[in-house]
């Protein structure tokens, strides 16, 4: 059974944790919350680095633990990723990737070492300190570091929350292909939507402790009731894949449900599975299809319902794209003046696509 | 007055006494210092007050009490004389038991304090990189706290080379077993041999400055390398 079940309940501190959750095993489970919410701390029990009485995990099929077992953290096949890369200063990077390599058994090493230090480019750093290393470096290192001790569950830890804005630019795109290299499950915890909605399959929303909604990423994302929808950053995601190349305009084609949509050019072979992000309030709504606009993605869609907050002037709208819903932020005068209803078929006007690879 | 009249046994037998001391207080004070640094037990502060207690008294305290202990009529004393081994005061072996005691703060405060300074969080990494209890010991802890081992080592032998006191009253004064250095320079101070005083006194000074330089110098360049 490919799943992972986890049932805590217990005191940190000052707040109680209190949750009960199964989550897909592939693919990357966001657990996003506030901070001080208890994600960090959840993520500590499923690595056994807590350990609360009376909690349950099961990995697939093995549980870690129950009423009578508590599989202590080294016997654990977990990879952990720290917010700080948390390097073992005394040795070099080399020697740090080799600690967990070194100490999995040879037929339990499913990466080869040579292979993690390629793709995480670390190659060229080998035989230098962790100190002399940028804060991006360092952290790509930890997560090769993590990767070598060919783990069956990657946790992460905000791995970005403690970079600048170039180094998160950095490490990314490492990030995004865990999907495609890795045929674990990870547990990433975020509390940046951007960061969620680039990377996450699914999503668990944490408050003070409790779980308040889980599911697949999009209908987490832009369900009303839940924090991200309400958030001013809200939008949807969608997968979709390169159909052709603009090089005159230097555009990229891109299949959605739908409809397709264009994006500036990226160098993507075609048919490559991309995934895009569309921000609630780059949506805008037409009833005809546009004439006359340099807004050049539209996409005909029909109303799912619409979420109006009493005192505020905005609206935000479910729109259904061939079966895959996004959202749009419109002001409450405009649902009257263009009477959109429940059902209504419009045109949604998207006036930008993030790509995210 | 020449190097060839300098009484040797003396300095041979603190150069033993100290070596000796500070294997011990190594093996004693690396686990000790260890679980200190770790433990949240109620015990912590009292065994830290007590631990200290040879920083502040006055080592005829601690000679005083060693003997009532280590004496016939004391309960080891009684001990080892019922083993048939004699008792321990006015021995070499008394000396190292006394001179461990005495140094042991000396020993157990850095390699302490380095331990705490590692944190938790190496440990937890190595955990999850499937490093066992012992694993993460040696190859963790031991290698993060060399500074503070360094230091311990440097300043439990120095500091029992320079001890008098504790010395004086479970060894006393036995040429070859219990005449160390700082014995050996009170005895000619108190025959007027000023002459071979200042050869032991300059030796001691000067030995007892290069070894903390040594030790300044090298933490301090290690630090640098860590950080």
């Amino acid at each position: 059974m490919k799943t992972i079940e986890a049932r805590f309940n217990g005191t940190f501190g000052n707040f109680n944790l209190n949750v009960a959750l199964s989550i897909p095993g592939s693919g990357i489970t966001a657990l996003f919350g506030e901070s001080g919410g208890g994600k960090t701390s959840l993520l500590r029990c499923i690595a056994g680095l807590e350990q609360l009485n009376g909690g349950y995990l099961r990995v697939n099929d093995v549980v870690w633990q129950d009423h009578k077992t508590f599989i202590p953290t080294h016997r654990r096949a977990i990879g952990f990723v720290f917010q700080e890369a948390s390097l073992f200063a005394h040795l070099n990077v080399r020697r740090n990737l080799e600690y967990g390599y070194k100490r999995t058994p040879i037929s339990a090493r499913r990466l080869g070492f040579d292979e993690v230090v390629a793709w995480l480019g670390v190659e060229n750093f080998l035989q230098q300190m962790p100190h002399t290393l940028s804060g991006g470096q360092r952290q790509r290192v930890a997560i090769a570091r993590a990767l070598l001790s060919s783990p069956q569950l990657l946790l992460m830890d905000e791995p970005l929350a403690n970079l600048d804005l170039n180094s998160r630019a950095e490490i990314l795109p490492y990030l995004e292909q865990l999907h495609d290299r890795l045929d674990i499950p990870v547990i990433y915890v975020s509390h940046t939507p951007a960061e969620v909605a680039q990377l996450a399959d699914h999503l668990v929303l944490l408050e003070r402790g409790h779980i308040t909604a889980s599911g697949p990423i999009n209908e987490m994302l832009t369900r009303p009731d839940l924090t991200p929808a309400q958030q001013d950053e809200a939008s949807a995601v969608m997968e979709g894949r390169v159909i052709e190349h603009d090089l005159i305009f230097h555009l990229t084609q891109i299949a959605v449900p739908g409809g397709t949509v264009a994006v500036a050019f990226r160098e993507l072979p075609i048919d490559h599975a991309v995934r895009v992000r569309i921000l609630a309030r780059d949506v805008s709504i037409a009833l005809t299809p546009p004439q006359n606009t340099s807004i050049t993605n539209v996409l005909p869609a029909r109303v799912i319902d619409i979420t109006e907050a009493p005192n505020s002037a905005q609206a935000l709208v479910r729109l259904d794209l061939g079966g895959t819903i996004i959202l749009s932020r419109i002001t409450r005068r405009s649902v009257v003046l263009l009477d959109i209803k429940t059902g209504s078929p419009v045109y949604a006007q998207v006036k930008s696509v993030a790509l995210i690879c | 007055m020449n190097v060839a009249s300098i009484d040797w046994q003396p300095i041979w037998l603190t150069l033993r006494l100290a070596s000796i001391t500070t294997v011990v207080l190594m093996v004693a004070a690396i686990p000790l210092g260890w679980w200190l640094a770790r433990t949240h037990s109620w015990m912590k502060q009292p065994l830290s007050a007590v631990f200290a207690l040879p920083l502040v008294l006055p080592p005829t305290v601690l000679g005083f009490y060693l003997l009532l202990l280590l004496g016939p009529h004391g309960p080891v004393g009684g001990l080892t004389l019922s083993l048939g081994l004699g008792t321990l005061p006015f021995t070499f072996t008394g000396l190292v038991i006394a001179s461990s005691l005495y140094s042991l703060p000396f020993a157990l405060q850095p390699i302490q304090n380095a331990f705490e300074n590692i944190g938790s969080r190496p440990f937890e990494v190595a955990a999850t990189l499937r490093a066992t209890r012992w694993d993460r010991a040696v190859s963790i802890a031991l290698p993060l706290a060399r500074n503070g081992l360094l230091s311990a080592a440097v300043l439990a032998f120095a500091h029992t080379i320079g001890e008098f006191g504790v010395v004086l009253m479970i060894g006393g004064n036995i040429p070859g077993a219990t005449k160390v250095l700082s014995v050996a320079i009170y005895d000619h101070v108190e025959s007027m041999e000023y002459a071979q005083a200042h050869w032991l006194a300059g030796g001691m000074l000067a030995f007892s400055f290069i070894t903390l330089l040594t030790l300044y110098i090298v933490s301090g360049r290690s630090m640098r390398i860590v950080r």
